[in-house]
């Protein structure tokens, strides 16, 4: 790889004044699971790297406070999949968690680099959407919370503006009964990009609503408005029309080479079902505790 | 000229302190400035992890971490298995069971499996196979390395 400058900042405002001053040229370091493969394929080429693994504020940690869980932009997949009040309060996010490449990757992989280095196919985009995640990004002016689905815009492109870094995701533990669920499709099990990522929510009122990836430029989340989704007293068989109603969004792209675009669409039906009934049936669990 | 930065590390049990060029690898540095050339390169993008070492008691891939980043960490690599002379129960796991065919993705699937053991003493095959989805062999030896690991595993005498 091309030489660089390495920085190690020990506060955000340092991080943020680097970023500030340097801009495009410098590129941040959190897992490193997607930057060291940019920077050895020169597909990036910043003059300056800076490591956010010394600043404490970053530092893996997945914090309860009132209403809601905050996972530091440190967290890695591990530590969000091994964390018992996430498998209790946001199961499906815990399984997109699992599922991100291989063990080594989880283990440097963090949340915050999945959603900041915006691949259409984050398998944590989905489950961060239905969970209505708050993004909580510092810069120069400041902090400021972004709702996921603003801070989330295209291939390789967030909401972040220069100067700004992504300090943690604030999840809202569901103050009603909510059942969750993902699922993915790639071509075999481990160690694979996925071909479709899907995330179904429901509530014990009937609202529905789906977020997929991989079959667009970015990951979309969609509110069921036919009503019959969310109800578990209606056959799955019956629900392919709303169901398809839900992934009128969906583009995939000619030019992946992981899936064709029919097949895509044709398995997001099947994913979007299956997602569905699991979510239902974790919904009902809920209610009859 | 690559700027560097000196680290203290410890690798293997030893304690170090060694120059490293901020753009070096840990993977590089392991094998080209300190001689352990028993960690493989690969792919070097992250997914056949021949290249794994245990960084603080978590498996992780070498090709994917600049080694800056060890600093202050612990590494073991598979020349850190064996014991005065003696190969590890899962090293000796591997010979017993034939699990090496061409080799070359060996260092990385015991490293993978020693840090599954440390943390998950009793796997089930289902377990091992998720445990070493991030390690390739491409001769194909799975049925022997999943073997080797649960003999291991359940102490199966030599």
């Amino acid at each position: 790889m091309n030489p660089f400058q390495y920085a190690r900042p020990a506060t955000v405002a340092e991080a943020v004044a680097l970023l500030e001053e340097h801009g495009p040229d410098a590129r941040l370091l959190a897992g490193g699971t997607d930057l060291v493969i940019e920077l050895r394929n020169h597909w990036v080429e910043p003059k300056l790297v800076i490591d956010l693994k010394h600043i404490p504020e970053l530092a893996p940690a997945i914090t309860q406070r009132k209403g809601f869980l905050s996972i530091s932009a440190g967290t890695v997949m591990t530590d969000i999949a091994e964390d018992e009040r996430v498998q209790h309060h946001l199961p499906a996010l815990v399984e997109a968690a699992v599922v991100v490449g291989s063990v080594q990757i989880r283990a440097r992989a963090t949340m915050a680099g999945n959603i900041c280095n915006g691949s259409p196919a984050a398998d944590t985009a989905p489950p961060l959407l239905v969970y209505d995640a708050v993004v909580v990004v510092a810069g120069p002016a400041g902090t400021r919370r972004v709702a996921v689905n603003d801070f989330i815009v295209g291939p390789g492109k967030t909401d972040l503006q220069r100067g700004e870094l992504v300090t943690a995701i604030e999840l809202p533990i569901p103050d009603r009964p909510y059942g969750a669920a993902y699922t993915r499709l790639t071509r075999r099990r481990g160690t694979d990009l996925a071909s479709i990522t899907l995330c179904a929510g429901v509530d014990a009122a009937g609202a529905a609503r789906i977020a997929f990836g991989s079959v667009g430029p970015r990951a979309f989340l969609v509110e069921d408005e036919s009503g019959l989704l969310g109800d578990p007293g209606i056959r799955i068989e019956d629900k392919v029309e709303p169901l398809d109603k839900m992934f009128e969004l969906a583009s995939p792209s000619l030019k992946s080479l992981r899936a064709s675009p029919d097949y895509r669409l044709a398995m997001l039906r099947v994913l979007g079902a299956r997602a569905l009934e699991t979510a239902l049936g974790r919904l009902t669990k809920e209610l009859v505790g | 000229m690559n700027e560097t930065l000196t680290i203290r590390t410890t690798i293997n049990g030893r304690k170090r302190t060694i120059d490293v060029a901020v753009n070096h690898t840990l993977l590089d540095v392991l094998r080209d400035d300190i001689d352990l050339t028993g960690t493989k390169e690969c792919c070097v993008v992250g997914e056949c992890g021949a290249c794994t070492v245990i960084v603080d008691g978590r498996p992780m891939n070498s090709c994917l971490m600049l080694a800056v980043e060890i600093d202050g960490k612990e590494v073991t690599t598979v020349e850190g298995l064996e014991l005065d002379g003696e190969l590890s129960a899962l090293q000796a796991a591997f010979l017993d069971e034939s699990a090496a065919q061409c080799g070359f993705c060996i260092p990385g699937q015991l490293m993978s499996a020693t840090a599954l053991l440390a943390e998950n003493p009793d796997p089930s095959v289902e377990e091992v196979q998720e445990g070493l989805a991030g390690n390739l062999c491409r001769c194909a030896g799975y049925e022997q390395i999943t073997k080797a690991v649960l003999a291991a595993a359940k102490g199966v005498p030599r």
